[in-house]
């Protein structure tokens, strides 16, 4: 999968060969959803798998080295949460094949770290009788030993270890508490749990009423209920507030991605400026220079300076995602999302999709029913991925000039981005309804969503995201969009003519631009779009790169040259339309091959990207016409 | 796109004295005592494995504008059901007192 290095959900590990024989001791991190598994698993391989205060973040396995003493590694399985060994949706069956050895590139696991929530003990080691009896050497962790303190909670490990049959330590793992135990337990030969009983594993109540038993037995004493959490519900649920809070949020945000990124985005912009007038400098008049300044400078630069503007997008997504408010967000839309006959949990992956649909999709496997599972799936790519906030971020600061709407707290611009964003979500609920009433139809399946503690989302959990994620964004820059530009400059520069680039229109690109050019006239488009939404067929973001390209070597390469060129080119209506075209067409080949994955087969991709398209086409067809009237 | 219109579900039809008989019942604060699940199989044993196990004390908490779903808290945790999974929990009629949870 070519561009999915665009998506850090997606690392799929098979990052260890098992070698047949001498192959290196494999265990897997078992337990309840947000009980800390991937915080444990990232402490102990150092790798760096997402991590969010919502059930359901994991949703297949990732594998790690783990380094110990005298140049031996285990290797470590980071898998999704379980509520019991009776699989209910993917991500759980995910966990199940690989206790089981059923997985592919997955040994058998030859012991297990079940970890479960200290702070919640009564209902976690319930999950303890299923996972002892698979008779796999196993050390049960209590996570979350800084919160158990803190309320005031208490456990004996050693009476439960000798309840268990099986060793026990209290963890932290945010802050690395006790895991040295962890380590040891790596390190040691170990056996299989003894413990002193077994209830039925198949009886949930007999489970349950064992778990009370051995709790008691370890002198458990559950703490005190979250005041805080108590305390932020009744603001965020509230019946008034929690939606004014929401909508308030919601404008912040959009305001603040549109000025507030404003002086990073010029500094960048400067930045690249500069150093491309030092190559230009330091460089002979040659096609080299120009390869690389309007090639690659033009092509490249005018992308990266969108760098500030999707990390403050991803700063919010993360404080979103760690704080636990996710959970709650999707409570409220439970609702709404009833009326197109999906459920809260839908509401999930279609959150994530803001930053981009590949993961989104990924997470769709916590969906229990697969009809609903699909919509969610064939829905996701509508709603506004940060591959299009450059693509919108352009045009609207080229052609909606910026007036205030609420005092200093919403300008038209950022309204306009808002309205962009508001047209996808509308498309997805439109969509889905069809399906939903169509070819998915399918009986409702109950909601039934944990809603976790508050947790305080900290600067380095959001610092390391956003470095994970300027990674990602300068990687793509440096590949899919380097060459694009490279290979797009190569064609604007031939034909020779007696040794020199022809005209633009007379070159390559210019003549594939110009042969479409009469099929996306209707939209009000010209060549030079043309060539970008052929380009952007590979990411969204690209077309900003080409344009870039093409306008560097007409002349004009950094972004206010950008606007400029693009003003002169496209009227208001063709604005628009390009706009409404970018909200619905299916322009990412990440997200095709990632659903023709997750649905086994090309039957759904190539329906999704028939419908996306055709509907772009002609919505795009519709805003222009409509525009054109009005002005 | 959120659930804003806060129109909120009518009274629950059930007066003051008289004892809840469903989860859906509850009002915000309410408790009871889970009696039965009334839902198919496999979704029962999904609630059960959630703490919905019959002899558990249920206490509803917040909901979403307009009361629906609501969050339970059960057995230590808290969980968001719809009113129609909410509909299918019978509580114990005869031991149910409707206080308001002090915990
Ligand atoms: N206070 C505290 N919080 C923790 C600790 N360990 C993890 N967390 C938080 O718990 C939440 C869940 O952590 P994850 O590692 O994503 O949990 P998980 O078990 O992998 O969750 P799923 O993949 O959804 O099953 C995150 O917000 C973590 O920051 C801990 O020791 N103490
Ligand atoms: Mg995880």
């Amino acid at each position: 999968m070519s561009g999915c290095d665009g998506c850090a959900g997606c690392a799929t590990g098979t990052l260890v060969a098992p070698v047949a024989g001498n192959r290196a001791k494999v265990v897997a991190i078992v337990g309840p959803p947000n009980s800390g598994k991937s915080t444990l698993f990232n402490r102990l391989t150092g790798l760096r798998q997402k991590v969010a205060n919502f059930p359901g973040v994991t949703v297949e396995q990732h594998l790690g080295k783990v380094r110990l003493g005298g140049g031996r590694e285990v290797v470590l399985v980071d898998l999704p949460g379980i509520y019991s060994m009776t699989p209910r949706s993917e991500d759980e069956q995910v966990t199940h094949d690989v206790l089981k050895g059923r997985m592919k590139n997955v040994a058998r696991p030859d012991a297990v770290l079940l970890i479960l929530d200290s702070t919640n003990l009564g209902r976690h080691l319930t999950l303890a009788a299923p996972v002892l009896s698979l008779g796999v050497p196993t050390l049960v962790i209590l996570n979350m030993a800084d919160d158990l303190r803190h309320r005031g909670g208490n456990i004996d490990t050693a009476a439960l270890s000798q309840q268990l049959g099986a060793p026990v330590v209290l963890v932290s793992a945010s802050r690395g508490e006790g895991v040295d135990a962890i380590f040891s337990f790596l390190e040691k030969e170990t056996s299989a749990p003894v413990p002193v009983e077994l209830p039925i594993i198949q009886d949930v109540p007999r489970c349950r009423v064992w778990a009370a038993k051995i709790g008691n037995n370890a002198a458990y004493q559950a703490p005190a209920p979250p005041l805080w959490t108590r305390r932020l519900d009744a603001i965020f649920l509230h019946a008034v507030m929690g939606p004014v809070f929401f909508a308030i949020v919601v404008v912040a945000v959009f305001q603040t991605i549109f000025s507030g990124a404003k002086p990073l985005m010029e500094g960048v912009e400067s930045l690249i400026a500069a150093s491309s007038d030092w190559v230009g400098s330091v460089l002979p008049e040659s096609a080299f220079r120009s390869l690389l300044i309007d090639g690659v400078w033009g092509g490249v630069g005018s992308v990266v300076v969108f760098l500030p503007q999707i990390l403050l997008l991803f700063l919010f997504i993360g404080i979103l995602e760690d704080s636990g408010y996710l959970a709650r967000a999707a409570l409220i839309a439970d609702r709404t999302m009833a009326r197109v006959g999906l459920q809260g949990k839908s509401f999930i992956p279609l959150l994530s999709a803001y930053a981009c649909a590949v993961p989104a999709i990924m997470a769709t496997r916590t969906i229990e029913n697969k009809r609903d599972r699909y919509a969610t799936i064939l829905i996701a790519p509508f709603m506004t991925c940060s591959a299009r906030l450059p693509v919108y971020t352009l045009i609207i600061a080229a052609f909606i000039p910026n007036h205030s709407l609420l005092g200093p707290f919403l300008g038209t611009q950022a309204a306009a981005m808002l309205g962009l964003y508001v047209l996808g979500f509308l498309a997805a609920f439109a969509t889905a309804r069809v399906l939903k009433s169509s070819v998915l139809k399918s009986e409702r399946t109950p909601f039934m969503l944990e809603m976790p503690p508050y947790r305080k989302p900290t600067l380095q959990g959001l610092a390391l995201r956003l470095l994970d994620r300027a990674k990602v964004f300068l990687r793509r820059a440096g590949t899919v969009i380097l060459g694009v530009a490279i290979v797009l400059w190569v064609l604007a520069n031939i034909p020779l003519h007696d040794g020199s680039a022809p005209p633009i229109e007379q070159s390559v690109a210019g003549t594939v631009g110009r042969a479409v050019e009469p099929l996306i006239r209707p939209l009000g488009f010209d060549w030079k779009i043309g060539v970008g939404l052929i380009t952007s067929l590979a990411a969204r973001e690209v077309i900003v790169g080409t344009l870039g390209t093409i306008y560097g070597i007409e002349g004009e390469a950094d972004s206010k040259g950008l606007q400029q060129a693009l003003q002169r080119d496209l009227d208001l209506p063709g604005a628009v339309a390009l706009l409404v075209f970018f909200a619905f067409a299916m322009q990412c080949m990440s997200t095709l091959a990632v659903v023709r994955r997750e649905t086994g087969g090309w039957k759904w991709p190539v329906l999704q990207f028939t419908y996306m398209s055709t509907l772009a086409y002609v919505s795009a067809f519709v805003a222009n016409r409509a525009v054109a009237v009005f002005v | 796109m959120l659930q804003l219109n806060g129109k909120s579900v009518p009274p629950q039809g059930r007066g003051e004295q008289d004892p809840a008989e469903t989860l859906m019942e509850l009002r915000e604060g309410e408790h009871g005592i889970l009696e039965a699940l009334e839902v198919p199989e496999d979704i029962a044993q999904r609630l059960m494995e959630l703490g919905f196990i019959p002899g558990s004390r249920i206490v509803a908490a917040r909901s979403a504008p307009g009361g629906d779903p609501r969050v339970f808290r059960v057995d230590g945790s808290e969980i968001a059901l719809r009113r129609e999974t909410a509909a299918a929990l019978r509580l114990r009629t005869l031991l149910t007192t409707q206080l308001p949870d002090v915990s």
